[in-house]
């Protein structure tokens, strides 16, 4: 099944030191929101960050990163990806199928065949230079791109997947899915994350679970996988995002001030007590 | 890396096949009647697989037009983006068209991957029974049937790992070969993406008609920037878009009553994008706590909470589309 060369890792993911991927079986939980933040955290500790956008049909990572209208271009080495202005230590590049669109509202109508190859493409045609973690952001489901992106990486040594899902049953069904499917395709299992975890009502500051709450903990107790913690809802963050760009600080800096960056900085440091190894030799450190 | 179904066995399903390289520019395309012919296919990688898939027209679509001929209305729902309440929009106009106990109504499940419609109608433990006269979908009341993939699954649980032209066999299967019988309305329920199961449903249907399609979507940009999509999608496919509903448009705290925009409109919300490309603006449902709580039990909000005011937001969007499909 696999032509280019058996058992060896793809060239292009030789210098990136950690790849994680973002996935859930429902769609509209918080995926490439959750992507964002990751990124936006660990950039702000100083790593160098990548972020591959493998959602074809409905990409979402340009905009959250303010990066529409923007393209990719072909150097020496393959694709380059879009940096992202950051101000910070750390340093933040995005590859998405959202920047090779001529119009914003165009329809990517694609079947699996398609979709494949540009996911091998991504894969293997993208000068990523050297990262310390590439994210990779997924469409929902357990169908082309889950199975194109398990194949491309089946010798590259993936660190695991980030499995996000919203508190509600009808959600954490969905999910569980997204997990037997993970284990199916040996990806390990990094945690759980429960999104849109209550709304504290900006007028009484009283919580209110609008899709429930506690179906993460219960599906990482079922699974026996770990439970890397809950975001709550908080409108500011899509107000950062949309408003990005009339602000003078760069996005990096933005979330520094929002109430979630302390979330996410815990989740960061339990996923990184983990203590997983680096995927690339000893003299690249 | 194959899940087996009972029903759908890996012998019936068409070879799967993977392309070389993406098509050129003016690739006819793989599964078209000039595929590894056309001047495009000259120097493409890709030649000697295309040549080699099947041809000609598809001697299926004309028994899903017979089997489809006694379904007055089909309507699907539609959003490019995930979790906005496509299903659960899909589910309570069920519950609400079934209501009418002189309709009858059917509700297809097209997410293959991650089947909600079951869990939302409350028949998710249910089995499909096979008989002359094709499967027999799952029977939620006397006037409302249900097909989805959750009822062939060994567990509740069981991964579909499949690949596009698989998920292609079972859509057609559930066209072809489900018993529907007398219709009034059939809803069919949609993955996110403009992807195999968009493209698929609207080929095989394309003579039986659909009468068109109702869109959905949150009020964030976010949201409405893949929403554009599918709407770009519906007019290269020539789906009639009957209209668009926004969800989860405000809440009102149950404490204190003060309203929050959660999924702030930044960009104007649904009724901004129905005016800017010219749809029909059918209505905004307030986030309501128990319309989550609702769907996890399996249970219908609007029997539930008949005067909530997302109750009564609904039943005015279930007026609209009917009169648009011209039934009132």
């Amino acid at each position: 099944m696999e032509e280019q060369g058996i058992g060896v890792p793809a060239a292009s993911l030789e210098r990136i030191k950690h790849i994680i991927l973002i996935l859930s079986g429902k769609g509209g939980v918080g995926k490439s929101s959750v992507t964002t933040q990751t990124a936006l955290t660990l950039c702000s500790m100083g790593f160098k960050v990548g972020v591959l956008d493998i959602d074809l049909t409905g990409p979402s990572l340009p905009r959250m990163f303010g990066l529409e209208n923007k393209s990719i271009y072909q150097g020496p080495k393959g694709w380059q990806p879009v940096k992202v202005e950051t101000n910070s230590a750390g340093s933040l590049s995005v590859i998405s199928l959202g920047f090779l669109l001529g119009d914003r509202g165009n329809s990517v109508i694609w079947r699996g065949p398609k979709k494949t190859s540009m996911i091998k493409q991504f894969i293997s045609d993208v000068a990523w230079g050297e990262l310390d973690y590439l994210l990779i952001d997924t469409p929902p489901g357990t169908s082309d791109e889950h199975i194109s992106i398990a194949e491309e990486l089946r010798y590259s040594k993936p660190d695991g997947g980030i499995v996000v899902t919203t508190p509600q049953s009808v959600a954490t069904a969905d999910v569980r899915k997204e997990i037997n499917f993970c284990r199916k395709v040996d990806l390990k299992i990094l945690g759980i994350i429960e999104n849109m975890s209550g709304f504290i009502c900006p007028h009484c500051a009283e919580c209110t679970n609008i899709f429930s709450s506690g179906g993460g903990k219960k599906l990482s107790e079922q699974f026996s996988v770990p439970y890397l913690g809950n975001i709550p809802i908080d409108p500011k963050f899509v107000e950062m995002i949309e408003n990005q760009a009339s602000s003078e600080k760069t996005l990096v800096e933005m979330y520094k001030e929002s109430s979630l960056c302390p979330i996410f900085q815990e989740i960061m440091k339990k996923l990184r007590e983990q203590d997983i190894k680096t995927r690339t030799m000893e003299k690249h450190d | 890396m194959t899940e087996i179904l009972p029903h759908v066995n890996d012998e019936v399903l068409p070879a799967e096949y993977e392309l070389k390289q993406p098509e050129p520019d003016h690739c006819p395309g793989p599964e078209s009647e000039m595929a590894g012919k056309s001047d495009a296919c000259g120097g493409c990688a890709n030649k000697d697989i295309c040549e080699s898939l099947p041809k000609g027209p598809d001697p299926d679509i004309p028994l899903i037009t017979d089997n489809m001929s006694g379904i007055e209305h089909k309507i699907l729902v539609l959003s490019g983006k995930g979790g906005v309440g496509k299903s659960t929009f899909a589910a309570m106009l069920s519950w609400a068209l079934s209501a009418d106990e002189d309709l009858q109504v059917g509700a297809m499940d097209l997410d293959i991957c991650g089947p909600s419609l079951p869990h939302m109608l409350g028949c998710v433990n249910e089995t499909i029974h096979e008989s002359n006269s094709g499967w027999t979908p799952v029977y939620v009341a006397d006037n409302l049937a249900t097909m989805s993939i959750q009822y062939m699954l060994p567990e509740d649980d069981s991964a579909i790992i499949w690949r596009g032209s698989k998920k292609n066999l079972l859509i057609k299967k559930f066209l072809k070969d489900v018993d529907w019988n007398k219709l009034d309305y059939l809803v069919i329920d949609t993955p996110p993406g403009t992807s195999d199961e968009h493209i698929s449903i609207n080929k095989y249907m394309k003579e039986s008609g659909i009468d068109g399609a109702l869109v959905v979507t949150t009020p964030q940009e976010v949201a409405l920037l893949d929403v554009r999509k599918e709407i770009d999608f519906c007019k290269k496919a020539g789906i009639t878009i009957l209209g668009l509903v926004e969800n989860m448009s405000g809440f009102v705290c149950p404490n204190c009553k003060g309203e929050s925009q959660i999924f702030k409109a930044t960009t104007g919300g649904g009724k901004a994008l129905c005016e800017e490309l010219g749809i029909r603006f059918l209505g905004s449902v307030p986030l309501d706590p128990r319309i989550g709580k609702s769907c996890d039990m399996g249970e219908s909000f609007l029997d539930n909470y008949p005067d909530s005011p997302a109750s009564s937001a609904v039943l005015n969007v279930v007026e609209a589309l009917r009169d648009a499909v011209g039934d009132l």
